[in-house]
């Protein structure tokens, strides 16, 4: 039984590693600034990183396919600057929502079909797929446009409560996001397009040879990475009840370091999308204690997040050590 | 009409890369329930047939017929879905992932919700696994297993799921050790009782003649003809695939009897009790001048790991290693570099050459290394040392600056040695110097190595052909199980050798 | 015969893409932006279209010398942008007179002079930017870090360090001899343009006068056997990331001197983004090995010379952020073996025929 324990803990070391970091650090904040301790704050975690959340897990599977999609937050941006331009123009706001989705996924895909196709980098392909998309942005609108349309306005309002918690809620959208990460948990677990992404990130030749569908695949990553982006787009702008095209400008780079600390390796293969969301929680709850404190100066978010991320890449480290040795 | 025996027919084939004629006209053709072997020097174009056949490559000329009617292969995946399984060398599957899932990804059984059951995944991948004699744990990361296991994973994933009526192994016996290779001849005479066609690559010529019914031998990318296994002597199949005679064997025995007696004196390099945790156990070995010392063992019996200590790839943790009686304090390739130590590695390609380096930078590499930064070599100089090496060891290309990438496996093999030589060592550790290179240049390194000795140098050879070890070393060293067990003079014979690394004496 | 032969010959070196790019790019401007080739005399200075493509792309056109090193030991830095905040804020804090205990008044922070002289300051930014390089090339080549991950680090907490010098201020300088870096002229050509040359004749000497561009070259290509044949990989590396940092140190003193300020939060955004661009146009590959420095600060050149020129076309500002990603992607797909196999094809098609019509 110790042993079966013990296996345990290796080989999900680093997911129990970022749960326990993010539970301690909870907990010790909780102490300092009892305001932490109330629920809501507690829930206001899932509320103020809804479209965090929704990035982070697009960019999970893309990384765990050894890619990198560096173009989320500009299609979010994007997302919210184009619902506000067609909700002005009075576009029925259901017709704009699937629109938007369908953006997200086409462009994703064009992007996957790019990369894989014409072997050009992940990494050129997805910047430049950054800069077209708020480059579109600038060009709806150069300024922030406000969303009055009453649809909206509901969406970005509407309160679930937590049962057994009272009072407390998430909006919609921050169900949405959970809905969406059980999604992708499920997928990355027990489908064949899940396992495949884990196949192409260890090694495409092998994938290939095995007879998996490596560039459907890999260009339906793209395409859901695109999805969750736009997804999350939705989710800002029913939040912010605005658009506009310099909205979460550094949002990718959070949403990376989300993902390596949830212990996803940057190299490809291994990950999930569980560690994804404590990556998320974690650096949301450096910014809530940042907003209680208010004496520490925002720029210390960064940092934070930096050292943490370092943190987090030497505990992996540790754990891939002791799993060779005991491989050996 | 009747059935033809054949289930795999190619007539005509012939592929042309940019500037090489890779294949030409080449025909062949495997019978239901045969082991059929494929030979040929590298680059008489094996493995572009298998890339054509499994549908890597596409044939610009040819027609291939596959259980009596013609296909046009168009990918790896189109290939297993008609039945045609490859396993590779390099295992191709993917280490991340678990055992089961190697086995059953792309076929995996389906629960209610159309989910993946992992449940049966697990049961049905160990089942299958059982039938060819594996049982380990399926849910476990394929990456921890060895490469034979690994082996034994893609085999039965061909197989179990792809319903395989051809099977193609490309040189499955390197990486296996004695026992691993009967499992895996066991299992390719069940599968030929079953019906299955097997087409066999393989370097090792005992294997051939232990296991297969027919051969096909390729020269320089042309069809020489195909053979009954049975009627077929030795000597004949090598003319065949060298298209010449094998007299040169014969220099070589002449030339090791003109190497100056070896003198005792101050050893050039001596271990005591060397060794390091999990690696080596503490192992003693002394090298004098004029002397080549070989090193057999099974892979993974410690010889590789003995090489890389004493060349400071990783640090012993025990003992000491002297070199010309002085006590070596730090260890890494660079220290041994200036202690007058050259290693060429196992692994040619990973560890050897720097491939889309020119031939002269590759020469000249080690020799700058030790030169430092600032003291770069100058062109011209460089481009003499690469010519004289390139002349001295018959490196054959037509300037010093193309790619190393593209030379033939034999030649960037006498690459590496070039490097190594420019930096006038006193100690040249050879492993596997001749792995998968052509009979020919196999010979010339054979040569190579005991001219040097001749020359005042000291080599340690390792090879997992005992022939080659005992023709080119004066003392042969046996390792078991990373531990040094047995030391031999020059007369000891290969089945002294063989139960000594077996471990029956 | 010959000339065919030497043509061939540029054809396949690794300045002929950058240059024809570049070329196309002119071309186009001959004809919509005339005024683009314009250069006029101003106080003694030369003044124009193309002298501004040269001054503003020249922190890039350095940034992209020490990110072609980078990229050719098979790494990447994303930290640059946040090295030049880094630099950028130390030279500002440095120059602010304010330092020292003074009461503060307007007066002393707005006056034209410093308590630091400039030589220090120059080298305090230098060493700031060199020591976060140096920081990289540890992380990457003794912890064994993937350098994406290792210079991410740096590009999120860098932003916030530049902050924290400069206690969240936008430093305003108003030290005339600072401004002499990126507005200076020397013979009628602006200083900057100079610091470029001098970098990389620094750079070309370091790199190809001794084995380092060899060594850097056979670490990016296979780094094991490079291992293998006794040289210091690790040290290759770290040599490959401190000399971007030095890069991304002069990078930050020039835009800063330039802008008259420093905005840890916006200087030099992007700039890593734009390097890495600057060398895969200059057709250094992203995995490492062969590399050249000269076509990377072409690469620099074109992007500021796209840049610049829909500005003068009169491209509005906000469109030029989406016309780049197009221009640079088709760049690129040109580069792409994919599509120049299928561009030679239909090359030596028509090659063919030719010769059956003769």
């Amino acid at each position: 039984m110790w042993n079966r324990i013990k296996l345990f803990l290796l080989n999900n070391g680093t997911l129990l590693f970022t749960i326990l970091i993010f539970v301690v650090g909870y907990f010790i904040c909780g102490r300092i600034y009892p305001a932490m301790q109330k629920p809501q704050v507690f829930f206001n975690l899932f509320i103020n990183n809804a479209s965090l959340l929704l990035l982070a897990i697009g960019m999970t599977f893309v990384v765990i396919s050894n890619g990198i999609d560096l173009s989320v937050a500009s299609m979010l941006a994007l997302t919210t600057v184009a619902s506000a331009a067609l909700l002005k123009a009075n576009v029925n706001p259901y017709v704009i929502m699937p629109l938007m989705l369908v953006m997200g996924i086409s462009f994703g895909a064009f992007q996957g079909f790019i990369i894989q196709r014409l072997k050009v980098e992940a990494f050129v392909v997805t910047l430049m797929g950054s800069f077209f998309c708020r480059g579109m942005a600038y060009i709806i609108s150069l300024t922030s446009v406000t969303i009055t349309d009453p649809v909206y306005k509901s969406l970005g309002l509407q309160k679930v409560l937590i049962p057994g918690f009272g009072k407390t809620y998430v909006y919609l959208y921050s169900v949405v996001a959970i809905i969406v990460f059980l999604a992708a948990i499920y997928i990355a677990k027990y489908t064949r397009f899940g396992r495949t992404m884990y196949a192409i990130g260890n090694n495409e030749q092998s994938a290939r040879l095995m007879g998996l569908p490596v560039e459907r695949t890999r260009i339906l990553v793209y395409a859901f990475s695109g999805f969750c982006s736009s997804l999350g787009g939705i989710a800002f702008s029913l939040a912010l009840l605005s658009g506009y095209g310099q909205y979460a400008p550094t949002m990718e780079m959070d949403a990376i370091a989300s993902v390596v600390m949830g212990g996803t390796l940057l190299t490809g293969g291994v990950g999930n999308v569980i560690g994804t969301l404590f990556g998320v929680l974690i650096n949301g709850t450096i910014v809530s204690v940042l907003q209680f404190n208010g004496t520490l100066s925002s720029w210390w978010t960064r940092i934070g997040v930096g050292v943490l991320t370092l943190l987090f890449i030497g505990i992996q480290m540790l754990f891939q050590l002791g799993g060779k040795k005991k491989a050996s | 009409m009747m059935e033809t025996p054949y289930i795999l027919s190619a007539k005509g084939i012939t592929k042309t890369f940019p500037g090489v004629q890779a294949l030409e006209n080449v025909d062949f053709s495997l019978k239901r329930g045969e082991v059929h072997a494929l030979m040929g020097e590298n680059g008489a174009g094996k493995s572009t047939l298998i890339k054509c056949l499994t549908g890597v490559e596409q044939p610009d000329k040819g027609t291939i017929e596959f259980d009596g009617a013609a296909v046009v292969v168009h990918s790896p995946q189109h290939a297993q879905e008609i039945g045609i399984a490859t396993v590779y060398q390099e295992v191709n599957l993917c280490t991340n992932i678990s055992v089961a899932e190697n086995v059953m990804l792309g076929h995996e059984p389906k629960g209610v919700l159309g989910n993946i059951s992992w449940k049966k995944m697990n049961e049905q991948a160990a089942q299958s696994l059982s039938k060819l004699g594996v049982a380990i744990d399926v849910t476990k990361p394929l990456g921890i297993y060895s490469v034979a296991i690994q082996q034994m994973v893609a085999i039965t994933r061909a197989l179990e799921f792809q319903s395989a009526k051809v099977l193609i192994l490309d040189e499955p016996t390197s990486s296996l050790d004695a026992h691993e290779t009967k499992q895996l001849f066991d299992v390719m005479r069940k599968l030929k009782s079953e019906g299955i066609g097997i087409v066999f690559i393989t370097h090792f010529l005992d294997q051939v003649y232990e296991v297969t019914d027919r051969i096909t031998v390729l020269r320089n990318g042309r069809y020489v003809g195909t053979f009954e296994t049975s009627s077929l002597p030795r000597v004949k199949l090598i003319a065949n695939m060298l298209g010449r005679s094998v007299s040169d064997l014969d220099d070589l025995s002449r030339s090791k009897q003109k190497v100056t007696k070896v003198e005792a004196g101050q050893a050039v390099l001596e271990t005591k009790e060397m060794g390091k945790a999990n690696y080596l156990e503490p192992t003693d070995l002394c090298l004098q001048k004029n002397e080549v010392v070989g090193l057999a063992g099974l892979l993974g019996s410690g010889r590789t790991e003995l090489a890389n200590l004493i060349f400071g790839i990783e640090t012993p943790d025990t003992g000491e290693l002297l070199i010309n009686g002085k006590k070596v304090t730090s260890f890494s390739p660079l220290d041994s570099l200036k202690n007058g130590i050259a290693l060429c590695p196992e692994d040619r390609k990973a560890a050897g050459i720097v491939g889309d380096l020119t031939i002269r930078e590759n020469i000249i590499l080690a020799l700058q290394a030790r030169y430092g930064w600032f003291k770069f070599i100058p062109l011209q100089k460089q481009y003499e040392i690469a010519d004289r090496y390139i002349k001295l060891l018959g490196i054959v290309t037509p300037s010093p600056d193309q790619l190393t990438k593209n030379l033939s496996g034999g030649n960037q093999q006498k690459v590496i040695l070039a490097r190594w030589l420019a930096t006038d060592p006193q100690v040249l550790i050879l492993d596997e110097p001749t792995r998968g290179i052509d009979v020919g240049a196999k010979t010339e390194i054979q040569k190579l190595v005991l001219d040097l000795a001749g020359q005042g140098k000291s080599c340690i050879f390792i090879s997992s052909e005992l022939e080659e070890v005992l023709r080119c070393s004066h003392r042969v060293m046996v390792l078991r199980d990373h531990k040094l067990v047995a030391e031999f003079g020059e007369e000891v014979d290969d089945q002294t050798i063989m139960h000594t690394m077996a471990g029956d004496l | 015969m010959k000339k065919s032969n030497l043509f061939d010959k540029f054809r396949h070196s690794r300045l002929f893409w950058p240059l024809m790019a570049l070329t196309i790019l002119l071309i186009f401007d001959a004809f919509y932006a005339p005024s683009f080739f314009k250069i006029g005399v101003l106080n003694g200075h030369l003044y124009g279209n193309l002298i501004d493509v040269l001054n503003d792309g020249a922190p890039l056109a350095i940034v992209a010398i020490g990110m072609t090193l980078v990229i050719a030991t098979g790494g990447v830095d994303l930290s640059v942008g946040a090295v030049i905040a880094i630099s950028a804020a130390m030279g500002a804090v440095l120059i602010n007179p304010a330092l020292g205990n003074q009461l503060i008044t307007n007066d002393i922070l707005t006056a034209d002079r410093t308590n630091t002289p400039l030589g220090l300051i120059v080298l305090a930014d230098i060493a700031a930017g060199t020591l976060c390089g140096l920081w990289n090339g540890l992380l990457v080549s003794r912890v064994r870090i993937q350098p994406m991950v290792a210079t991410l680090i740096l590009m999120v907490a860098g932003r916030g360090i530049a902050q924290l010098i400069t206690n969240g201020q936008i430093m305003t300088i108003y030290y005339t001899p600072y401004f002499w870096f990126g507005n200076g002229f020397i013979l009628g050509l602006p200083v900057s343009i100079y610091i470029v040359a001098l970098v990389f004749v620094i750079a070309w000497l370091l790199v190809r006068k001794t084995s380092i561009g060899l060594f850097i070259e056979s670490v990016g290509i296979n780094s094991r056997s490079t291992h293998y044949s006794g040289i210091s990989e690790k040290n290759v590396k770290l040599f490959a990331y401190t000399f971007c940092g030095f890069c991304g140190s002069i990078a930050g003193l020039i835009l800063s001197s330039y802008v008259h300020s420093c905005d840890a939060n916006n200087i030099g955004l992007a700039y890593e983004l734009d390097a890495i661009l600057s060398v895969v146009i200059g057709g250094t590959l992203m995995a490492g090995g062969r590399f050249s420095m000269a076509s990377s600060i072409l690469g620099a050149m074109i992007i500021w010379t796209f840049t610049l020129t829909m500005y003068t076309i009169g491209i509005p500002a906000n469109t030029l952020l989406a016309a780049k990603a197009v221009l640079v992607m088709v760049v690129i797909l040109l580069y792409s073996d994919q599509v120049r196999g299928l561009i030679n094809r239909l090359g030596t098609k028509k090659g063919g025929s030719n010769v059956e019509s003769n």
